[in-house]
């Protein structure tokens, strides 16, 4: 356990300067998740094409590795589909808990391989995929309110 | 951080004492562990460990009632537990010592077998922005119950409770004013013998969340002239699922029972129940024997002990932690009260209190990150958490030069 294998240079790199940070507007789903044991809170906003995240971007305040997880995520899901955000959010999970998991074609989402040696981190890791999914679910046409004009 | 000389170690002999705990030994990392998150739970002496050990091995047997030998030894010592707390919290009686599982049971208890039969809609409770989630959840489950309103008084920006801001709040509606003696999340000491004189004038009922303020001073029941006095085994350098409610006797005897069970009866049939005499009306069902007598044998440790010493140690431990952690940049400690205990809470500028947290126990250094069960203290700072050291009597300054040489690295890999 070394804690520069947490610490990577691009999770320090993505605290520092976390990308896609701030407010969306217009957005298809606004959706805060909340990690109760620490207070720590982070709202994802989505714009949807279709089936497609055509933007993400996220605000809130967390320790570093609940910032730099959020900022990889937008990067990681901006352009993808539903159904390919979702499998990728199944294999960040896979990769925080599972030692065995591979970590290959994860790109840059590698960089929180160091998590699954800290048990107690990895909520801070989990909680901006978490809420990516319940925003996502409530980006679901099928789950809108009827909105009409006429 | 070595520049504070003014600071002698006191007579107390801290390296004799850190003996008395096998888990101080301990390496973690590679590095020997610095414990400073006492205030979240406190080791256990040898003492302890070994008086649990020996009722386990050579005298369990369900308490009361049994005719054998084991159950008469598991008694007497169970109810010897029992009478060193008289001593300890200078009780009148052992009718007014109720075993609990820990503070967070005592108060429920207090809100439900008290408060709720009393209380009114319109009634208040009154408690300060310090307490711990412990003594705010209880209190707005019975307002909720009985219309009863939970009425908060301030603290100023230091986290100070002062005297005259509760006062103006205790009127006639205040039926209950519960109170913590030391906050968990800041360490301020609470000037609690005046708050408790000026609701006993208004004949108001006091309680008193002494979880953090067992392990740092004396208390007198007597003397504070508290209702009811509420504290957790496992802060207190002995076991965990075991704490105490006491209880001023006159108020218990009119107390229903909380929970209904076995040994809080005198005799049982289909038409009436009647229940037992105190303190045993509150203790239903089998307690906790082993921790009780663990946390008995922690008491008789710690009556054995240079206890003016062990708190001069602390505060010394405390003036040093509060000026080392002032003379490194960035560092701000929350919570700056006249009197403290030897608790100091902190932020890094930049650091989350989990990264800190985190980096400092690859350093084998233990302290607390988070909320500390205080939401609204952190809400009046502004803060969503924050890092929190602190000590008991083992404590070393050694291990608070460890502390800062820790932060120093967090701000080195966040540069």
């Amino acid at each position: 356990m070394e804690l520069n294998d947490l610490y990577r240079d691009v999770i320090l790199d993505h605290n520092r300067h976390p990308r896609n940070f701030g407010v969306l507007e217009p957005a298809d789903a606004s959706v805060e998740g909340f990690n109760p044991i620490c207070g720590d809170r982070l709202t994802v906003r989505l714009k949807m094409l279709g089936d497609e995240i055509a933007n993400i971007r996220f605000e809130g305040q967390g320790c570093a590795i609940s910032t730099a997880s959020a900022s990889l995520m937008t990067e990681a899901v901006k352009g993808k589909t539903r159904t390919e955000a979702l499998a990728l959010f199944e294999r960040v999970h896979r990769l925080l808990t599972d030692d065995a998991a591979p970590s290959d074609a994860l790109g840059k989402l590698a960089a929180l391989s160091g998590v699954r040696e800290y048990p107690a981190r990895v909520k801070c890791a989990s909680l901006c995929w978490h809420t990516l999914a319940s925003a996502l679910q409530s980006a679901d046409p099928q789950h809108l309110p009827a909105v009409s004009t006429e | 951080m070595k520049n504070i000389a003014l600071v002698k170690e006191p007579r107390f002999n801290v390296i004799s004492v850190r003996d008395d705990f096998p888990v101080l030994a301990r390496m973690i990392h590679g590095k020997p562990l610095a414990y400073l998150d006492n205030g979240a739970s406190a080791q256990r002496p040898t003492a302890v460990i070994d008086a649990v050990d020996d009722y386990e091995r050579h005298h369990h047997a369900n308490i009361h009632r049994g005719v054998h030998t084991l159950s008469q030894e598991a008694t007497s010592l169970y109810e010897a537990a029992r009478d060193r707390l008289v001593g300890f919290l200078h009780a009148r009686a052992r009718s007014e010592i109720i075993f609990v599982r820990g503070t967070t049971e005592a108060i429920n208890l207090v809100a439900q077998s008290y408060a709720r039969p009393l209380l009114k809609s319109g009634d208040e409770i009154l408690i300060t922005y310090l307490e711990h989630h412990a003594n705010i959840v209880p209190w707005q489950i019975v307002c909720e119950q009985t219309g009863a309103k939970l009425v908060v008084a301030p603290m100023d920006e230091h986290g100070d409770v002062h005297v005259d801001a509760v006062e103006s709040l205790m009127s006639e509606r205040t039926r209950l004013f519960a109170c913590t003696q030391v906050s968990n999340a800041l360490g301020t000491i609470l000037p609690v013998r005046r708050l408790i004189a000026a609701a006993r004038a208004r004949g108001i009922i006091t309680l008193i969340d002494g979880a953090q303020a067992v392990p740092h001073m004396p208390v007198d029941v007597q003397d504070l002239d508290c209702d009811f006095y509420a504290f957790s085994g496992h802060k207190l350098f002995g076991p965990t699922g075991i704490g105490v409610l006491y209880g001023r006797e006159s108020i218990l005897e009119r107390m229903p029972p909380w929970q209904g069970g076995g040994d809080m009866i005198l005799a049982v049939s289909f038409g009436k129940t009647t229940y037992n005499a105190l303190p045993y009306k509150f203790e239903a069902g089998t307690p906790n024997i082993s921790g009780a007598i663990g946390l008995g044998s922690a008491i008789a440790y710690l009556g054995a002990m240079d206890r003016d010493g062990a708190h001069a140690h602390e505060h010394a431990l405390l003036s040093y932690a509060t000026d080392s952690l002032r003379s490194i940049a960035g560092v701000r400690i929350v919570g700056t009260a006249r009197e403290k205990a030897s608790l100091v809470s902190f932020v890094v500028a930049d650091i989350h209190p989990h990264d800190l947290g985190t980096i400092l126990d690859e350093d084998a250094i233990a302290i607390r990150t988070g909320h500390h069960c205080a939401m609204p203290v952190m809400d009046f700072f502004k803060l969503a958490a924050t890092a929190r050291a602190s000590f008991a009597f083992y404590n070393t300054f050694d291990e608070i030069d460890r502390l800062g040489a820790g932060i120093l690295r967090a701000r080195s890999i966040f540069a």
